[in-house]
């Protein structure tokens, strides 16, 4: 057999990491991704990156770290590969450095840390406030390098189909479409991986990309792989409300000095500092989050009875200000019209991030066998939920370790796939186009994919009543009927977006059940999951991954243990006056 | 008040690369806070024209809807801008959308940036990493080039600049065309970075050959239109005072 190529599927951090490593072992890599590279969801993260390096005399540790992401997360996730990813921690931010991310400095030219949500430590190393971007372009510019060599391939505006999976059940590569000539092709792979991002569209408006529909994550689980932790999504606490997207007002702001709140008997209620003294502004996501709803929705005390707070930096310093975050102020100014530096800004939670995703082992593979998953896609590294700047740390780390996996996988299964595998799965998913493409139904797939945001948005995100997700449920089973009689716009075979649109729905609605039956299941509160009836964790019960398995009559789920060994759970309360969390 | 308001678009479309242009309207119900791309969206909802003719929706590239990923820019009332950050309240209508001239046309607002990326590649912005496992912190910088160099890192690669540029053409053949003033802000990025500075000779030997920094006309026409306020017209200064010492430097090498 000729030398393996590998497949990863996604431009985002994870996949570039995952190309760069593979590429690093000396092997060839084809590189897929909707859009170009550089134009992936990951550079919409702001923030900055978590590390424990303890710059700063803090008495912070990796182990600190871990512990801080095993609380934050609610004790949901396996602890060994979280403690793992922390201790890479220095080492990635190191690695980045030396490529030359343009991250913020102190005056002795030392990387500076700021705090983020969920910590007591500055742990979080940061380019302005475009982290992710900055990031972004330092790995492309590796993968560059590694393709101008002639060890990458890149696919760009090409969007998976399926995986090829053989009669062992074993992943030999991949059909993908050709999103401009609207053409199915097999690629064969000794390994494949998702690094294909969050599910961001099943509702609708979210902080994400248009491009951050689940559809590969939801394929792939068609074809048998489990999707893990479905039901635990971030809400992120402060967002812009718009029309067509909410967009992300990072919680570097809060960071930095910046303070939340609304207008009481004619002055300023710092909610958060009074509810939660140690920790004030920068609680955990999904405790801002709801302390927000309770402000808004049970006490009535919204901005001009809108739901909206203010997030407040007018009284910092305007040029430390523009150092530190100033990407993204600009994004409120552009949008609002406003200038935060003068007026509060207005703000409202929007959905943010799954921590759910595809099941992995502890080297990224899913349980079917070659076919890997990392970065938001996978399930692993933050159980309930998520604390600020781990997500590019776990996208990278991720990647990092995913490469080596897969090129060892590939060793240990040396054999030539069939190519019979291939013909039929194309010729599959070619059919699958063309039946879309001659739908003449009555019904708009962007209106039904609208319906379907609204329903998630309103019932499976930070407040769930299992009346309601029940009832949700039947509304996406109603939606996946309606989808039958969908008619397309555009019937041409030239970059048709009407057509992979209408393939990715159908796998949203497959995603969005999945998320929905696993927060019904779940009669407990944890992390970013709350059931006013249920308002207590429940280990007894539910320290439990959940995995979701397709089946033709609906998702299948059953539960497994969480790997405790290395942090005993103990409650989860921000409100202590003094953290016994920090204890390490 | 709202009651009746309405969004005119005309949007000039192509239904592929080399078929020829031709314009559609499209009017929809006026809504607060609506960008250029939230009323593409809306269209694309119900794609019938002003004049009641249902037409396959216009296609547009997009990705975040924030002004950090590029994809979006294109021609708007006769301005090369990002789509996502054109507020609909503050452009006169109708709307004119057309794609952006100094790329080739996929179909309709969608254009292909290649040469963007492909120009990153002559000019090898890149560190030359020995490799991504564990070798210690990187160089120490001072927090005053960090922030020059950040400011050269904002760009998101979406192709104002070239649009805007009386050097850059539709058909210039690839491999040999202005490289632009984006690559050029990349370059520099690269060579003010500790380590960057080991392969400088490369991408200013590059920069010295056909399209390089010698093309540039000093229109100053990129850094008016740049969305992120990138300093490319001192970029391509700084570059230029840097080929000219490297040219000095290779003759005395002789």
């Amino acid at each position: 057999m000729a030398r393996p190529r590998f497949i990863v599927v996604g431009g985002g951090l994870a996949g570039l990491m995952t190309t760069i490593r593979v590429a690093e072992a000396g092997f060839p890599v084809d590189l897929f991704s909707v859009v170009p590279v550089k134009r992936s969801h990951s550079v919409c993260a702001q923030g900055g990156i978590n590390a424990a390096v303890n710059w700063k005399g803090e008495g912070d540790s990796p182990w600190r770290h871990f512990d801080d992401t095993i609380y934050g997360g609610d004790f949901l996730a396996n602890q060994p590969p979280v403690k793992a990813m922390c201790e890479a921690g220095p080492g990635i931010i190191f690695l980045l450095d030396r490529m030359g991310v343009p991250f913020s400095r102190t005056a002795e030219g030392l990387l500076d840390f700021r705090r983020f949500g969920g910590t007591l430590f500055h742990r979080t190393a940061f380019a302005g406030a475009t982290t992710g971007q900055q990031l972004v372009y330092a790995l492309d510019e590796q993968v560059r390098r590694h393709e101008a060599a002639g060890l990458v391939r890149k696919f760009e505006k090409w969007e998976l189909c399926s995986a090829v999976i053989d009669e062992a059940g074993r992943c030999r590569g991949i059909t993908a479409l050709d999103l401009t000539r609207i053409e199915v092709q097999a690629f064969p792979a000794a390994a494949v991986m998702l690094a294909t991002g969050g599910p961001g569209m099943v509702f609708g408006k979210s902080t994400n990309s248009v491009v951050n529909t689940g559809s590969a994550a939801g394929a792939a689980y068609q074809q048998g792989a489990y999707y893990a932790n479905g039901e635990f999504i971030q809400v992120h606490p402060t967002a812009i409300p718009g029309p067509d997207k909410l967009r992300l007002i990072s919680e570097s702001i809060r960071g930095e000095g910046g303070r939340v709140w609304v207008p009481r008997d004619g002055r300023p209620w710092y909610f958060l500092e009074e509810w939660y003294p140690t920790y004030g502004n920068l609680v955990p996501r999904d405790v801002a989050t709801r302390a927000i709803f309770k402000v808004v929705f049970e006490m009535g005390l919204g901005i001009d009875g809108q739901p909206m707070v203010y997030l407040d930096v007018s009284h910092l310093d305007p040029a430390m200000l523009e150092r530190k975050v100033g990407g993204v102020l600009e994004i409120y100014e552009k949008f609002v019209g406003d200038d935060p530096k003068k007026v509060p800004m207005k703000i409202f939670p929007g959905m943010h991030y799954s921590m759910g995703g595809l099941w992995v082992d502890y080297a990224q593979m899913t349980n079917v066998p070659g076919l890997f998953a990392a970065g938001e896609v996978d399930y692993q590294f933050h159980g309930a939920n998520r604390l600020g700047a781990n997500s590019l740390l776990s996208c990278l780390y991720s990647g990092q370790i995913a490469g080596p996996a897969m090129v060892a996988y590939a060793q240990g299964h040396a054999s030539a796939a069939s190519d019979g595998v291939f013909e039929p799965e194309v010729k599959r998913q070619q059919q699958a186009y063309d039946r879309i493409l001659g739908m003449d139904g009555p019904e708009s797939a962007y209106v039904l994919a609208r319906e379907m945001g609204e329903w998630m948005t309103a019932n499976v995100t930070v407040v769930r009543d299992n009346k309601k997700l029940a009832e949700t449920d039947q509304k996406l089973l109603e939606l996946k009927d309606r989808w039958g009689r969908i008619g397309i716009s555009d019937r041409g075979r030239w970059a048709n977006h009407d057509v992979s649109f209408v393939k990715q729905l159908w796998n949203m609605l497959e995603l969005a059940r999945v998320i929905t039956l696993g927060a019904l299941r779940r009669d407990e509160s944890r992390g970013a999951h709350y059931k006013p009836e249920f308002p207590n964790r429940d280990d007894a019960r539910w320290l439990r991954t959940t995995r979701a398995r397709w089946t033709s009559d609906g998702p299948q789920f059953s539960y497994e243990p969480v790997d405790v060994s290395l942090i005993p759970p103990r409650p989860r309360k921000y409100d202590a006056t003094i953290g016994a969390e920090a204890r390490g | 008040m709202a009651e009746g308001r309405t969004i005119e678009l005309r949007v000039k479309r192509q239904d592929g690369p080399g078929a020829p242009p031709y314009w559609q309207s499209f009017t929809i119900p006026w809504k607060p806070q609506h960008n250029v791309l939230s009323a593409l969206m809306e269209v694309r909802t119900n794609p019938v024209t002003t004049s009641g003719e249902r037409v396959p929706a216009p296609v547009w590239d997009a990705s975040c809807l924030e002004e950090v990923c590029g994809s979006c820019a294109m021609v708007v009332n006769g301005q090369v801008r990002m789509g996502c950050t054109a507020l609909v309240d503050k452009l006169r209508q109708p709307i004119v959308l057309e794609p952006m001239t100094k790329f080739p046309v996929v179909r309709d607002l969608m254009v292909d940036r290649s040469r963007m990326f492909e120009a990153l590649r002559r000019l090898s912005v890149w560190v030359p990493l020995d490799g991504t496992y564990d070798l210690g912190p990187g160089p120490r910088l001072s927090p005053e080039l960090q922030q020059f160099r950040y400011a050269l890192d904002r760009c998101i690669t979406c192709g104002c600049c070239l649009e805007v540029c009386p050097q850059v053409h539709r058909d210039d053949p690839p491999g040999t065309g202005f490289v632009g003033a984006a690559a050029i802000g990349q370059a520099l990025l690269m060579n003010l970075h500790p380590t960057g500075q080991l392969n400088k000779d490369d991408r200013l030997d590059a920069l010295m050959g056909p399209g390089g920094v010698a093309s540039c006309g000093n229109a100053q026409n990129c850094v008016e239109v740049c969305p992120k306020e990138i300093p490319l017209t001192h970029a391509i200064g700084e570059i230029g005072r840097q080929t000219t010492l490297k040219w000095l430097k290779d003759i005395f090498a002789r």
